[in-house]
């Protein structure tokens, strides 16, 4: 591993009393696949938002490709721009066509012209598979097909980094495939992906890494035959029987499993 | 209920009553007493009313038609300017007002707090004495661009952007978080992201309550009355009262009032046409 791509070092998160994230460290190199899983509130979609600077980390720093994000001085905006990011609940933007979800980022934030414009935005929504859902309004699109538009909206920024967080954790069963298989394409066109989890398919055939996360704090990080498959904390196994047969819970058991409330 | 049945274990309370009326026979009963006030209210005015009187006083074809076409191409082309140049006055102002009220810097934030209780807790009435008199005598010399037009657009403007102030306030928070989040990660700035983003969406959840401001703004309008204005600046009101006292008639105001209604029933009606469209894209 060259430069890393993303770099997290001693970073800790609170809201008010609530100490979420408590000493984070992860590199992530250029064009590797790091899928981040673990109980729910142990602070995954925070790291991923710190990443961004969605949430500013209380301590620490967040270096971008080479960029550090947590000096005060830096323009965040232009950094962003590097940085793609997909949503659990897609956010789109609903008033606006398929087509101008895609058009408009790049015309206000890159200041691209309107012919250059449109012309990535057919040539992502091609690379998606829903190049003819071009003046569909979002409220028509299946789940599936909305987060699909949303990695395309993402795309067409051309960033050098995605990060997602849950994007199939919202969609019915049967739609979870389309979106993965997007997801799988751009691993394998090399693109730097941070991808928080709950799909342990994807995790073992596209990450390069596994990290699992509990507490605040990065308790097993490896390869993705290490970490899900012979895990060596107590925790980890712990999460990951709870993952493969949720119905083994028992009431009041403090819960490792994925369901609950997602931020 | 059978009676042959064993009667269940319940409290006394609870038992089905076998005296008095049922409860649908009271409920009709209540509807009858209901319509026949009604008629009786009718029938009574009806007679009682001097129908010859009332129609002379309000009614007089001749004095309507002399009107014409005047209370249009005059009176009603005010009202409506006045309304118009008053409303987005206080759209501009009250859009300023909403961004500062939810700014992150607590002046702005006071200060538009201060504006939206004062000028929500005056009467309009005053407002338009305080443009047209107070005004001109406390700063002698300056005068309102526009004339008469620019002081109703101003006294409009300010009383309607207290309230809309608030009413888009709401329209920007209405929109979900993840909205701001997204146009953030694409990299716009806050206030990039605010117009092409936020406030779109705001409006469109809003265009229901801001055309009810309208149509409020609209009858705000006859408050014109009160500033001392020329022949060519009446509006509905005023040209209404004027020619009733020149004819010592009551037709004029009839005439001023249907139009006043001829804008706000098909505005009244595009509003509640929105909110049901607004209420079936929740579903
Ligand atoms: N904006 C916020 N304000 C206050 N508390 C927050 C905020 N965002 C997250 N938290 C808290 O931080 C903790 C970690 O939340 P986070 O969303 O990072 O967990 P997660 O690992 O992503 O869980 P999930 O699998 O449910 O999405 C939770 O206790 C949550 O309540
Ligand atoms: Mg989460």
């Amino acid at each position: 591993m060259s430069r890393p791509e993303i770099r997290v070092s001693g970073l800790h998160k609170s809201f008010g009393d609530n100490h979420v994230l408590r000493g984070v460290d992860l590199e992530i190199g250029r064009g590797e696949v790091v899928c981040v899983i673990g109980p729910s509130g142990s602070g995954k979609s925070t790291l991923l938002r710190c990443v961004n600077l969605l949430e500013e980390p209380t301590r620490g720093r967040v270096f971008v490709g080479g960029v550090e994000l947590t000096d005060p001085d830096v323009d965040i905006d232009a950094v962003r721009r590097r940085i793609g990011m997909v949503f659990q609940q897609f956010n789109l933007f609903p008033h606006l066509t398929v087509a101008e979800n895609l058009t408009l980022p790049q015309r206000r934030v890159l200041k691209r012209g309107k012919a250059e414009a449109a012309k990535v935005a057919a040539e992502n929504l091609e690379r998606v598979g829903l190049a003819e859902k071009a003046d569909a309004y979002p409220s028509s699109l299946s789940g599936g097909q909305q987060q699909r538009v949303a990695i395309a909206r993402a795309l067409a920024m051309d960033p050098e980094v995605m990060l997602f967080d849950e994007p199939t954790s919202a969609l019915d069963p049967e739609l979870v495939g389309d979106v993965l298989a997007v997801m799988r394409m751009l691993a394998d066109e090399g693109m730097t992906m941070m991808v928080v989890t709950h799909e342990m398919g994807f995790a073992r055939e596209v990450a390069d890494r596994v990290v699992f996360m509990d507490g605040g704090v990065i308790v097993e990080d490896g390869s993705p035959e290490q970490v899900i498959g012979a895990p060596r904390h107590e925790r980890t196994r712990h999460f990951l029987s709870r993952l493969l047969d949720p119905a083994a819970a028992e009431v009041g058991e403090k819960t490792s499993d994925r369901v609950g409330t997602s931020g | 209920m059978a009676d042959t049945e064993k009667p269940p274990l319940r409290p006394e309370g609870l038992q089905p009553r076998k005296k008095g009326l049922t409860r649908r026979q009271k409920q009709r009963l209540s509807r009858g007493v209901q319509y026949a006030v009604f008629v009786a209210a009718v029938a009574a005015f009806a007679v009682a009313a001097d129908w010859g009187r009332l129609r002379n006083q309000f009614a007089q074809a001749d004095i309507a038609e002399r009107m014409f076409p005047d209370v249009i191409t005059l009176a009603l082309k005010n009202t409506v300017l006045y309304t118009v140049t008053g409303f987005t006055v206080g759209l501009v102002l009250g859009m300023v007002i909403a961004l500062m009220r939810l700014s992150s810097v607590g002046p702005y934030r006071w200060l538009a707090g201060i504006y939206i209780e004062i000028f929500r807790g005056l009467p309009a009435l005053l407002i338009f004495i305080f443009i047209g008199v107070a005004v001109p005598l406390a700063f002698p010399g300056t005068e309102i661009v526009g004339g008469t037009y620019g002081q109703v657009a101003l006294a409009l403007g300010l009383v309607a952007a207290a309230y809309m102030a608030e009413t888009i306030r709401a329209g920007i928070q209405a929109v979900p978080r993840g909205q701001m989040e997204a146009a953030r990660s694409l990299g716009f700035s806050p206030a990039r992201a605010m117009v092409s983003v936020i406030i779109p969406q705001a409006f469109r959840i809003i265009l229901p309550p801001l055309t009810n401001e309208l149509v409020l703004l609209f009858k705000d309008s006859s408050l014109v009355l009160f500033l001392g204005v020329t022949l060519e600046e009446r509006e509905l009101s005023k040209f209404g009262r004027d020619l009733a006292s020149q004819t010592a008639n009551s037709t004029p105001i009839l005439v001023a009032g249907l139009c006043y209604l001829l804008i706000t029933i098909p505005l009244g009606l595009v509003v509640r046409r929105m909110e049901a469209k607004a209420q079936e894209a929740v579903k």
